[in-house]
């Protein structure tokens, strides 16, 4: 009897874990166009992703296809990415590409490159009332990136190597 | 399970919105650059037409457009349009546009200044179009992405920052754009009374340098 509740406690307990992302990301998921796992996102949609309050730490960065600079420094997130997943890092790349550039010209570049990370795509024009709050210091160039694990964030309107990337992360982690 | 879901996404909304409001009321004042009630320097900077050319050499202006753009920056593209929209609109009223190119073409090669001529015949503009060759200019005014906007009133001989940001609130589409911040604040100008919203923010190309 004692395994049992056990064991049912630890089902109990393991499916609230897994589920509660997985209910959000499955919800925002229906309710937006989804093209070859590319969710659409209006800035309402996407502040969830901005907002989590888990022990992750999120690692959302601000880029674009036709971004020189960005595509340069994306080696460098997928690399922590991949190197930080154990450590519960989540990389999330929002891509500010025009909307009907997503199949001809984001959704290429991704298979081309083979991300791994997810990836998200910010249509929400009026730019002027969501930077402010993703961060004040925001002037609105990209690359940009947002590193946050629960209240404790930082804000970066700059280039990264993995070395700097790293670095920083380890000061929230 | 669908109720599950639906308090789930509740309790996040309320999540979000008390840390998004929590964090808006954080200011933080960026230092870099000119803010609101500077006076901004002039410059002598080389034109597409070969020209060198100054603030000063606008003896009949109350005031400037100057805007900081380029060549291939998709959203300096969707500008192109709109610049000439404004250089019609203001430049008769005494605002006239002058854009500026930031980048550095060695970092950036579709900026060379041959490829700002082209640009400028294909784009038609009917503003001066700037090559900032020393790579100084951009930065005593702060200008951090293109397009990036500072409207400047003469005052005393001197021009004085009233607006800094982006042009409108739609970037990506001229004809959806609902508020247009630049053309509001030159009128306001205009009609003598103080700009409201002074300060904007849009997506852009960080400068190249």
């Amino acid at each position: 009897m004692k395994t049992h509740l056990f064991l049912l406690l630890l089902v109990f307990c393991l499916s609230c874990g897994d589920k509660k992302p997985e209910a959000i990301s499955e919800n925002s998921n229906l309710e937006n166009t989804l093209i070859n796992n590319i969710p659409i996102y209006d800035f309402e949609e996407l502040s969830l992703w901005l907002n989590k309050n888990n022990d992750t730490t999120y690692v959302v960065n601000f880029w674009a296809t036709w971004c020189k600079p960005c595509i340069k420094e994306l080696p460098a997130f997928e690399k922590l990415n991949s190197d930080y997943a154990p450590q519960k890092v989540k990389v999330l790349l929002v891509s500010l590409d025009f909307p009907d550039k997503l199949e001809g010209q984001v959704i290429p570049f991704i298979e081309k490159q083979n991300i791994k990370s997810d990836v998200v795509l910010l249509d929400d024009a009026d730019a002027n009332s969501w930077i402010p709050k993703v961060s004040p210091e925001w002037s609105g160039a990209i690359p940009a990136t947002l590193i946050y694990k629960k209240g404790d964030r930082k804000f970066y309107e700059r280039t990264f190597t993995f070395a700097e990337l790293e670095t920083e992360l380890k000061t929230i982690l | 399970m669908k109720t599950r879901n639906f308090i789930v996404i509740c309790i996040w909304a309320i999540v979000g919105f008390i840390a998004f409001t929590g964090f808006n009321t954080i200011e933080i004042n960026p230092t870099k650059g000119y803010t609101i009630g500077d006076s901004a320097t002039d410059f002598k900077l080389k034109n597409v037409d070969g020209k060198m050319v100054s603030l000063a050499d606008y003896k009949d202006a109350k005031g400037f457009i100057v805007i900081f753009t380029c060549n291939t920056c998709p959203y300096a593209v969707a500008s192109e349009a709109r610049l000439n929209a404004l250089d019609k609109e203001f430049k008769g009223k005494g605002y006239p546009v002058i854009a500026i190119n930031p980048n550095n073409p060695a970092v950036q090669p579709d900026d060379t200044f041959e490829l700002m001529q082209a640009k400028a015949k294909e784009a038609r503009f009917t503003f001066p179009y700037l090559f900032d060759g020393s790579n100084t200019i951009y930065a005593k005014y702060g200008a951090a992405k293109t397009p990036h906007v500072y409207l400047l009133q003469k005052e005393g001989g001197k021009s004085i920052v009233k607006y800094i940001g982006a042009i409108d609130d739609n970037v990506r589409d001229g004809g959806s754009v609902k508020d247009r911040f630049l053309a509001n604040a030159v009128n306001e100008l205009l009609a003598g009374k103080e700009v409201t919203v002074k300060e904007t923010k849009a997506i852009g190309c960080s400068v190249k340098q």
